[in-house]
């Protein structure tokens, strides 16, 4: 299917208000509010920024069906996108984790009931698995592509390893969103849960959006540089 | 010689578009013939009757919304036909429920022919709906997996098939939207299945 993508000549500002998940992006590329007018191209300019990355990444997260060809995902900067991919990592854990454990723990102060430390420990364990998989991501398969790029010795790590173990960290959430969307007692504090139930969607997505760009960017670059295409 | 069935197949829809679409995509079907389309509710039976359909496809948007929870009293006359819900906006799933299968806008043209024809079959089965409330059988091996055993011990403890575990586990997720064993648990503890001291 034909979509109707963004493109350069856009302004910034038109397509953050046609949906605003965009905002999230912004950060991740320094890039702050305020640009009045000014078009995604000038932006890019005046940033420093990779414009066909901040394009590539704008539209996987406003099309859910929008994938890059080969060919795109080859005008990328290896080093841009794992920097992307870093900073959404460290937005992760300092920002949205923190966040959800803040209404957590507000939800819980407000009713009584032994389930609520189950409820803590469930969002524990999670935090956990979820920093596993961030740190396996740090020190394993950044590095190694890093390695990769500069044509150093690399251990016998294949980028496929990482694709055949990449775990799913967003579908955890939904069994929490069922949990509160519909069997805490209808007495538990409305505002904080409805609170914590939008930052689990929105974290969710995040997460969906994050992994999409992991398997299906970054994996299949690895892959061609792997195969001897020289990196940019 | 047996002659290859078509299917007669009326679309309910008021959007001229969408019916030349949906006309175009099984006119040159083995399986199926267009044999016309009505635009509102107006006289529905009367119109529908003369063009005795085998397939209905209906939006489900046309129908008077306090009439949709019982879309098979609608056509109550037409028991054979199987009715399927064609979408383009939100439609809730209480509602979906009631029809023997659903076109998407963005189908491509063979699923929309799987769907026609599964709902043809699955109107002949007429299966029940069913509930999204746990069996006892399924709260019993809830309880289990609550208190931490395994699939093996669970099949032991209940005298059953490791199968059979496995697909009432599949029903429990189904049903409740949760899958992990911790989130289980808490479904467990807050529906009064187990309490706290039960387990670890
Ligand atoms: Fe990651
Ligand atoms: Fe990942």
């Amino acid at each position: 299917m034909n979509h109707y993508l963004f493109s350069s000549n856009m302004k910034l500002a038109d397509i953050i208000m046609s949906n605003y998940r965009l905002l999230s992006v912004l950060s991740r590329f320094n890039i702050n509010l305020g640009f009045g007018d000014k078009t995604i191209n000038e932006i890019c300019e005046q940033k420093h920024i990779s414009e066909d990355l901040f394009l590539m990444i704008c539209n996987v997260y406003n099309f859910k069906d929008y994938l890059p060809t080969i060919e795109e995902i080859k005008t990328i900067e290896i080093n841009e996108l794992i920097s992307f991919l870093k900073k959404s990592h460290n937005l992760f854990i300092n920002q949205d984790i923190k966040e959800i454990e803040n209404s957590l723990n507000k939800m819980c102060s407000c009713c009584s009931g032994n389930h609520l430390s189950l409820l803590m420990k469930f969002f524990e364990d999670y935090k956990k698995e979820v920093i596993n998989h961030l740190n396996y991501e740090e020190t394993v398969v950044f590095p190694y592509i890093d390695s990769l790029t500069k044509n150093k010795e690399v251990n016998n790590y294949h980028i496929n390893q990482f694709e055949e173990n990449h775990t799913n960290i967003e579908d955890k959430l939904s069994d929490l969103k069922n949990i509160i969307i519909k069997y805490l007692p209808e007495i538990c504090s409305p505002e904080q849960r409805t609170m914590l139930l939008q930052r689990l969607f929105l974290f969710q997505e995040e997460l969906f959006t994050h992994s999409i760009i992991e398997d299906k960017i970054l994996i299949p670059l690895v892959e061609e540089i792997e195969k001897g295409y020289d990196a940019k | 010689m047996m002659q290859n069935k078509q299917y007669r197949v009326v679309v309910i829809e008021p959007s001229p578009i969408i019916i030349s679409g949906i006309k175009h995509l099984i006119e040159n079907s083995k399986d199926f013939l267009y044999v016309g389309s009505i635009a509102d509710m107006e006289f529905l039976i009367q119109r529908l009757t003369p063009l005795r359909p085998e397939i209905i496809i209906i939006n489900p948007s046309i129908i008077d919304f306090h009439k949709r929870s019982s879309v098979h009293s609608l056509f109550q006359n037409f028991s054979d036909a199987s009715i399927v819900a064609l979408c383009y906006n939100f439609i809730d799933s209480n509602i979906l429920k009631q029809f023997d299968g659903i076109i998407e806008i963005n189908d491509e043209k063979l699923k929309i022919e799987n769907t026609l024809i599964n709902s043809v079959n699955k109107n002949k089965n007429s299966e029940t709906p069913d509930s999204s409330e746990l069996s006892d059988r399924e709260k019993e091996i809830l309880i289990s997996i609550a208190k931490g055993f395994q699939n093996k011990e669970i099949a032991d403890i209940h005298n059953i098939s490791i199968h059979t575990v496995i697909s009432h586990r599949k029903n429990i997720t189904r049903k409740t939207g949760i899958k992990s064993v911790s989130g289980l648990t808490i479904y467990a503890l807050l529906n009064n299945l187990i309490n706290q001291n039960e387990f670890s």
